[in-house]
């Protein structure tokens, strides 16, 4: 039975790779057809284009996976190029997904024409082949997406962590946004490193645009210092709003003898005073400046 | 075995790890050093562990017992050079050195020390 059947399968996969090169202009034309109305006219005419070269090079991987016994190696890469392409140019699935089972469509009216049962068979077989096409696609898909925000966050991660030299000897860290582990390890790890490339031993913690502080942050926070008093620098944590105060002392979170102040001015006169900077009014100084050029 | 050894600048006495420490140089290290701080009578102790790149608990504990036979010798120890990576596995494994005092360089360390002799003599004789 079983090989009954698969000699039968043989028929009908023969009779469609017939269809194929027959009617291939027709196949391609229709199949451009149904993805271009997928897309419902958003894309403009370079990327129909576009389209259209793409559905013809996957017609001709098809053919050529025929010829090659079934390896879909070829396809699949044209495949995965494609659902890459349309990930970053922020397609649906569904609009992507419907490039590929266009082409059942596009095949299933040459089948009814031709009507006979080899190629009702053969259609059968081919539908299979497509539907794992398709889920190729989606898998393709879904990992460029995957990329895609790994990358952005990774972009983030770099983009929101400055370090900035406040004085000789003093720098600050304007934390912004919810922190989190992974964020907190490379905020710790760029301000100690700044430490010892600056030999500054003086560092603030601005943490004006950190939305909410819990226990985990605070964790992180004290880690933090305690490991820049390791390395022989002070530590000040500033920005601290009434709210996060609030929140601080209804947790139960000890800060110690760390020095926390309410703004980044007051946490920059408190470092400037432990390293010995003396900062007076100039006002008098500019009358005497004037009695100079006079 | 390899010894670590113990430089004499002014009354100060420098330890500079360069080796990965064993067991048992850290064992010799603090009994140098404690002979060497009798013996010159040396009122700061620096340990510069610039080239140091991996700690364990055993190490931050050498440290802190380094700083507590030297204090009951009278003399203050100050650890400099600490990379930050070798702090953060510090403060992972839950050690914060209480009672080491700590700057960012030898430089640093040096001046600290002058520093806290002149705010407990005010003569500064160094």
């Amino acid at each position: 039975m079983g090989v009954a059947l698969s000699v039968h399968a043989d028929a009908g996969r023969r009779r469609i790779e017939e269809l194929f090169q027959e009617h291939e202009a027709r196949i391609l034309k229709r199949w451009l057809e149904i993805a271009r109305s997928s897309t419902g006219g958003t894309g403009n005419q370079a990327d129909r284009g576009g389209l259209a070269d793409q559905l013809r090079e996957l017609y001709q991987a098809l053919r050529q996976s025929f010829d090659d016994s079934g390896d879909l190696s070829d396809l699949r890469g044209l495949l995965a190029e494609l659902s890459r392409d349309r990930a970053r140019q922020g397609f649906t699935p569904t609009e992507t997904a419907i490039v590929v089972f266009g082409l059942k469509e596009a095949l299933y009216e040459i089948v009814e024409e031709d009507g006979s049962p080899e190629a009702v068979r053969g259609f059968i077989w081919f539908s299979r082949v497509i539907d794992d096409l398709g889920l190729f696609t989606m898998e393709s898909y879904a990992s460029a997406r995957e990329k895609i925000i790994i990358d952005q966050a990774e972009q983030l991660l770099e983009l929101s962590t400055p370090v900035v030299k406040l004085w000789e000897g003093i720098v600050a860290v304007p934390l912004v946004g919810t922190l989190d582990s992974a964020r907190t390890q490379v905020v710790m790890e760029k301000l100690l490193q700044t430490l010892v490339d600056t030999g500054s031993e003086h560092a603030v913690i601005d943490i004006t645009g950190v939305p909410a502080v819990d226990t985990e942050v605070a964790q992180h926070l004290l880690k933090t210092v305690v490991a820049a008093r390791l390395m022989g620098a002070e530590c000040v944590i500033s920005g601290i709003r009434p709210q996060i105060a609030h929140t601080i002392v209804t947790l139960g979170i000890e800060f110690g003898d760390i020095v926390t102040k309410a703004t980044l001015a007051d946490a920059l006169a408190h470092t400037l005073r432990a390293s010995g900077v003396k900062v007076v009014k100039g006002g008098e100084s500019r009358i005497a400046v004037r009695t100079v050029e006079g | 075995m390899d010894r670590v050894p113990i430089l004499k600048l002014g009354d100060i006495l420098i330890v500079s790890i360069q080796i990965d420490l064993q067991d048992m140089s850290v064992l010799a290290l603090q009994e140098d050093l404690s002979e060497r701080v009798v013996e010159t009578g040396a009122r700061g102790v620096i340990i510069d562990i610039t080239a140091v790149e991996i700690v364990d608990s055993f190490i931050g504990r050498m440290l802190a017992t380094i700083a507590a036979i030297s204090r009951m010798l009278d003399a203050e120890t100050i650890v400099v050079g600490m990379r930050p990576a070798v702090a953060i596995t510090l403060v992972e494994l839950g050690l914060s050195l209480g009672g080491v005092r700590t700057a960012l360089n030898l430089e640093k360390g040096v001046a600290l020390l002058n520093q806290i002799e002149g705010s407990q003599h005010s003569t500064a004789a160094w």
